[in-house]
């Protein structure tokens, strides 16, 4: 057993015997940051303070809600709307952060894309930020069924409905899933476990391993530099702070982390109070029925994209290609031939890349909510071959790219 | 080194922007239809031209045979039936005239009155032509002037109302649309607000007279008339008051007849909905200011803290 000694401080009882003070260098002030780093770097800050909101206000929530198709609907918004006192201020927390998380998050992977933070070591920063992404889409389309509103409910219906194959049609597959026939009391019980235990433990797990594979890679930097953190934290300890290229996570960057955070919730809480709205389809707040379809059927706004890019083709081939956009941003490290690892302006080809997928997506985004018909669907096909094309392409531009 | 933050900071707002744009107000402009107010002015419906006297109106009531079917409480005319019996007879419980003058437009009670199908735009659905009446009968006049009789009418109904400023949004409400639509979340039924009942046999018996109203007003009707209590979110205001003002503009064909309310009633059953369906506005107001001037000082401090602490580092 260890050696104790007498504690001289409530602090010196702790690290006997919880090594806080190893803890504290490892995760805070020892953890070197490079200093050529921008706001965009804070985003991963951001999206822990947006994911402790969502956690929050959902505890809040589950205190109310009821998982049964008779009464969910009006648990949410006469309940928790009307008598809950604040209730009205959890949901619209809630139904903010989970589209607001979603916009923190493309931007985080666009920061990513641009800085080549993907590649040279990271290669798990970025799997495990994908494999975040998928859970987070799994919370989201199951935290959105659970209102029971119209929208939810033929949501539901749609994405079930691609379970069954196209024309393997393998419908025992998809009454598996919903447990019934159509979406019933079965299915909202088990999107209801997997929105409120199942897929949370995921994400938080995934947090860990996202954070995890820093660790040893460092982040990367604006520039692309390779830095050499040892010499570079030992110049700093030295007290030669200003010299040095490299700065603690806490406080020095976290000073700054908070400034973005500080200004993210200004944005953030004024959605809440005077623009809630967006977030949340109008549709939504009629009952779910499940013998009248809504005119337009479409996913909320995240999801868009790759909803267009299983549209405009026939069902066979479109789940084939919304498989592909699924998967594909994970093999991104692996697609990407190229050795540099700095910014796109630098890199060829790449930067006329990175620009044209940021634009199909967002034409994507936009065509996949429009009605499909006439121009929009042809946008949309456009847009859906161009998506594909540009992947296709991805390694051939890369391995041409000259070392830097 | 030049500080390209407020260039990135521009280049994502922009990007967030216009995607926003796209998703939201132009999607929703493709998807909807917008209809422009026509501000209540009945526009369709002739000019009142004579100067009612509410004393001949009142003879005119009586004898026009009105209350055979319309109670008028405040005259101390009780319905002929109930609800329930009203509605197997007529499809729909007829209104009671009591506050008519103060709900309904002039121009449009003159024209109900006259021509009931054509002031409630449901011409589609009753045409005398092919012997489809509206239930309500069309006065024909006593032999006098008509116009002048109509007139005496509105001006009868007028002068027993109470003031239109002394309208709450519950009697526009209830009035205007209650007969047709519920909002459970104002406990409000098609016969009128469910109490609290002591015995469960009560509260049965109530309910089975609504289910039993429900049944006639869905024969009538085509479909029962959806539940209001959340159609503030699911609609917006702007989309419920075109409605009001003329159902066909939004649903052609629709079964809903034109209500010929004034524009003040209209914006009290919108209040009345916004009661329903956002009842915390007023709360969420007070509250969103505070947090947003917290907020604000929070991200005042955190720059400060940051500029502290960078000092060292440059």
């Amino acid at each position: 057993m260890a050696h104790f000694t007498k504690a001289t401080s409530v602090k010196d009882w702790l690290n006997q015997r919880l090594a806080i003070e190893k803890v504290e260098k490892v995760m805070a002030s020892e953890y070197w940051i490079p200093k050529n780093i921008n706001f965009l770097w804070a985003m991963g800050m951001v999206l822990v303070i947006t994911f402790v909101l969502l956690l929050v206000s959902g505890i809040f929530l589950l205190m109310y809600y009821q998982p049964s198709v008779g009464m969910a609907f009006d648990s949410v918004n006469y309940t928790i709307m009307r008598e809950v006192g604040f209730g009205w201020l959890w949901r619209h927390v809630h139904g903010v952060a989970a589209s607001v998380v979603f916009l923190i998050i493309y931007i985080h992977m666009f920061t990513g894309i641009y800085y080549g933070s993907y590649k040279k070591g990271r290669e798990m920063i970025w799997i495990s930020g994908m494999l975040l992404f998928i859970a987070f889409s799994t919370e989201a389309f199951s935290g959105y069924m659970l209102p029971w509103g119209q929208m939810s409910y033929w949501a539901g219906m749609v994405i079930t409905n691609l379970f069954s194959g196209g024309s393997l049609h393998a419908d025992g597959l998809v009454e598996w899933i919903r447990g019934d026939y159509v979406p019933a009391q079965a299915f909202l019980t088990r999107f209801f476990m997997l929105h409120v235990l199942l897929v949370p433990i995921a994400i938080m797990g995934l947090i860990g391993l996202h954070f995890a594979a820093l660790r040893i890679p460092h982040v990367n930097n604006q520039d692309g530099d390779e830095i050499d953190f040892e010499a570079e934290s030992k110049k700093y300890l030295d007290g030669d702070k200003a010299g040095s290229k490299v700065m603690r996570f806490a406080n020095d960057f976290m000073s700054k982390d908070m400034m973005v955070v500080g200004v993210y919730l200004v944005f953030f809480f004024y959605l809440v109070f005077y623009n809630y709205g967006f977030a949340m389809d109008p549709v939504n707040f009629d009952p779910a029925d499940g013998l009248k379809t809504p005119a337009h059927i479409y996913p909320e706004w995240y999801f868009l994209w790759s909803y267009e890019i299983l549209r405009p083709f026939n069902i066979d081939l479109g789940l084939a290609l919304f498989g592909f956009a699924q998967v594909i941003f994970v093999f991104l490290p692996f697609l990407d031939r190229s050795p540099n690892s700095v910014p796109a302006s630098r890199r060829g080809a790449f930067k006329y890349w990175f620009w044209g997928m940021l634009i199909v997506m967002i034409v994507l985004t936009a065509m996949g909510k429009l009605p499909p018909e006439g121009m929009f669907s042809t946008i949309g096909l456009v847009a859906a071959i161009i998506f594909i094309a540009m992947w296709i392409a991805l390694p051939i531009i890369t391995s041409l790219e000259k070392k830097l | 080194m030049k500080n390209k933050e407020p260039l990135i900071l521009a280049v994502v707002v922009f990007f967030s922007l216009v995607t926003y744009y796209l998703v939201e107000p132009y999607a929703h402009h493709v998807m909807h239809k917008h209809v422009e107010s026509e501000n209540f002015a009945y526009a369709d419906l002739p000019a009142i031209t004579k100067t009612g006297n509410a004393a001949n109106g009142k003879e005119l009531v009586m004898n026009a045979g009105c209350a055979g079917c319309h109670s008028i409480e405040k005259a101390g005319m009780p319905a002929p039936m109930d609800a329930v019996m009203a509605a197997q007879s007529y499809g729909v419980n007829p209104p009671d005239l009591s506050d008519a003058g103060a709900i309904y437009d002039a121009k449009f009670l003159a024209d109900l009155i006259k021509n009931p199908a054509h002031a409630l735009k449901v011409e589609h659905k009753y045409d005398a032509a092919q012997g489809k009446m509206h239930p309500m009968v069309p006065f024909y006049g006593m032999g006098g002037d008509m116009d002048q009789e109509v007139a005496d009418m509105v001006a009868y109904l007028q002068s027993i109302a109470i003031s239109p400023a002394d309208v709450t949004p519950k009697i526009a409400f209830e009035n205007a649309c209650g007969r047709c639509h519920s909002v459970s979340y104002e406990k409000w039924t098609q016969v009128g607000s469910k109490p609290a009942f002591k015995h469960k046999k009560d509260e049965l018996a109530f309910d089975i007279k609504v289910l039993e109203y429900q049944d006639s007003l869905k024969a009538y009707m085509g479909k029962l008339p959806p539940d209001l209590s959340m159609y503030i979110r699911s609609r917006n205001e702007q989309f419920i008051s075109t409605l009001i003002e003329n159902p066909q503009n939004h649903l052609a064909g629709t079964a809903m007849p034109r209500v010929g309310v004034t524009a003040d009633t209209a914006d009290k059953v919108i209040e009345y909905m916004k009661d329903a369906g956002d009842t915390k506005r007023h709360e969420r107001e007070s509250v969103g200011m505070n947090v947003m001037i917290y907020i604000v000082i929070f991200a005042i401090f955190a720059l400060l803290w940051k500029k502290q602490v960078w000092r060292d580092l440059h």
